[in-house]
């Protein structure tokens, strides 16, 4: 039986997950990284508290949380990779995957949506070329989602690229926010 | 101050007196308006006093549940030979409410200062600052807030000279409404994932690392300090209504409004002159259909019942609904009900951490039903399902994200039954034809 007929499913491709789980893995928390680590281990009476904000420095780092990042605070933190996988699951904001070099969040939650909000997210899906929320637009660019409440309610619509957040924005801003980025 | 609009002469500012002003953001700039005072004289008096003070104020809790905050206080016992703690729940994250935001990007030293003050009224010597993710720029201003705080030895090991202990640390969440419930905040703050804990114990007595815990709102924390500069009876004395609710409250207002921003008004005041004076009363050509006034959990209100509330913690009772955040969401007559309950439910279902099943599976069919009764596709025993969930979904569960999900659509279906009728029988929903320019 060939491959086509099970379903149209390609068979996985047990070779380059033996590769990646090889592939060299640069630690994060070295040198300042670490020292920073450190200092943040001060504010807590247990190890543990501190890994929401340890992984916040893999993702700022990385761009994303990758099962290897998840590794590496566990070690530091004394922690399981499958409790730190448990946590990283819960919380939207700890990207599992790689994303666009600017990753949008739209607000479309119920304030934002009686603004207008839908309207707003079709321009970036346009503007951007991803055409769907989530899919990462083909050279890397960009990844556009919808998101729940970003609590800036009066200043629909609120969106956020990356780490910075822009109040007020209408479809017609759309090109313009979009165009000033490199 | 109705930021981002000019301040209204009907407002009383007391919180949000600095909103929009740059040079409060900076510490000098707070002392200059007297920033830090409150503190001083905090760290002179016995902690008992403090409490007692703010107890006699009369201020509740600005997150929602509206608990005295003194006697919350008092649950603390200072000497019991345990570390306490202090938290301060920045997780704003209900719909419709953005005030903690607004307070903590233009005021991020009073945030400090309130911190300071509240922890060395519960004997605790450090405090965590629990702010959402996804607050970039209030976590930047608070940040550099507590560093400023740190270098002029306000706050530290020997805060403003005084022999004690003050740690204030801020704490970045990461995407999880279900964390500004207190106890999920704590599960949050100890690195785990934000699941609700059932209470009792209470925080008093098991909160964070297992310690005795205070957990107070931005907006609580932030009017102890002006209480003990002021006293109790000023503060007292700013209520329009009754002595259950007393002093300043901030208003987070959105939707379809003329000036949406965040307004301070004191306890009492008529919500009909708030919406149409205050607020701009409706965009043009439209009329005002519903308004939800604390935030996306509680029960909506008709034009009737909201015309004739007023603002205050017992008001809004009276008048089918809640304070609750003070997050004011305005709908008008060009929005269909429907789409804004089923948009309201399938955030509850995206929010909720599943842990239990009427919450994880109420949230989920709740939105379905309501999503294919707004795509024309629905019946009118859907209308009984939905009911009958939201029984389900009520009073069963450990935290209250399950009931918050059932209540506006209980009341929306109420309240608006006829639209969801007209888009089961296959009428759809017109809006009005808005004559905006």
């Amino acid at each position: 039986m060939t491959a086509e007929l099970v379903g149209g499913l390609e068979p996985p491709d047990y070779a380059s997950h033996d590769r990646a789980a090889r592939e060299q893995y640069d630690p994060v928390f070295t040198g300042d990284v670490k020292r920073e680590l450190d200092e943040l281990l001060t504010r807590y009476p247990t190890k543990m508290a501190a890994l929401l904000p340890a992984l916040w420095i893999v993702q700022r780092v990385r761009g994303w949380v990758s099962d290897q990042g998840m590794a590496e605070v566990a070690g530091q933190l004394d922690l399981t990779p499958a409790y730190v996988k448990g946590v990283v699951t819960f919380y939207t904001m700890y990207h599992q995957h790689p994303v666009g070099k600017y990753f949008i969040q739209v607000c479309t939650t119920s304030p934002c949506g009686i603004c207008g909000a839908e309207d707003v997210v079709k321009a970036f899906l346009r503007h951007t070329n991803t055409g769907e929320l989530g899919i990462t637009s083909p050279e890397g660019r960009f990844t556009v989602i919808e998101v729940e409440c970003l609590g800036a309610c009066g200043f629909a619509t609120p969106v956020m690229i990356n780490e910075e957040f822009i109040e007020s924005v209408t479809p017609d801003k759309v090109p313009d926010l979009l165009a000033r980025l490199t | 101050m109705g930021f981002p609009h000019q301040s209204h002469s009907r407002e009383t500012t007391v919180l949000s007196k600095y909103f929009g002003d740059a040079d409060a953001r900076t510490l000098a700039g707070w002392k200059k308006r007297g920033g830090y005072k409150a503190l001083e004289k905090a760290l002179d008096m016995q902690p008992a006093d403090i409490v007692n003070v703010v107890k006699e104020s009369g201020l509740r809790g600005r997150g929602g549940a509206g608990f005295p905050t003194g006697l919350k206080w008092s649950f603390m016992k200072p000497g019991d030979g345990k570390p306490h703690y202090l938290c301060c729940n920045a997780d704003e994250s209900e719909p419709g409410t953005f005030k903690d935001r607004e307070l903590m990007r233009w005021t991020p030293h009073a945030l400090v200062e309130g911190c300071a003050i509240a922890a060395y009224a519960i004997g605790a010597e450090t405090a965590y600052i629990y702010i959402r993710g996804e607050f970039t720029e209030p976590l930047y201003w608070m940040e550099k807030a507590v560093k400023e705080a740190y270098d002029a030895r306000i706050i530290g090991k020997n805060a403003m000279g005084s022999g004690k202990r003050i740690d204030v640390y801020v704490h970045k969440g990461a995407g999880a409404y279900i964390c500004g419930e207190e106890t999920a905040l704590m599960e949050s703050l100890e690195g785990r994932r934000g699941n609700p804990r059932i209470k009792p114990p209470f925080p008093a007595v098991s909160g964070v690392f297992g310690m005795p815990t205070t957990i107070n709102n931005v907006e609580t924390l932030i009017a102890a300090a002006p209480i003990l500069l002021n006293g109790a009876d000023w503060y007292k004395k700013m209520s329009l209504s009754n002595p259950k609710s007393t002093g300043t409250k901030l208003y987070s207002v959105c939707g379809n409004i003329q000036r949406p921003g965040t307004y301070e008004v004191v306890m009492g005041f008529p919500f009909k002159e708030f919406l149409y004076d205050l607020c701009g009363g409706p965009l043009h050509g439209r009329k005002f259909k519903a308004v939800i006034p604390g935030g996306a959990s509680v029960p909506i209100q008709n034009m009737e019942e909201a015309e004739a509330t007023l603002m205050d913690y017992e008001g809004f009772v009276a008048q089918g609904s809640m304070l609750g955040s003070g997050g004011v969401i305005v709908i008008d007559d060009a929005q269909p009900m429907v789409t804004v309950i089923a948009r309201i439910a399938r955030f509850f279902a995206h929010e909720s951490c599943a842990q239990c099943t009427q919450c994880r599976e109420g949230t989920a069919w709740t939105t379905k039903i309501l999503e294919r009764i707004r795509d024309g596709e629905g019946t009118m025993e859907d209308l009984d399902t939905l009911l009958d969930i939201a029984e389900q979904m009520t009073g069963k569960t450990i935290c209250v994200l399950s009931d918050s999900c059932a209540v506006p659509v209980v009341s929306g279906i109420k309240k608006f039954r006829g639209e969801f009728e007209a888009l089961i029988q296959g009428r759809r929903f017109h809006p009005v034809t808005a004559a905006v320019a």
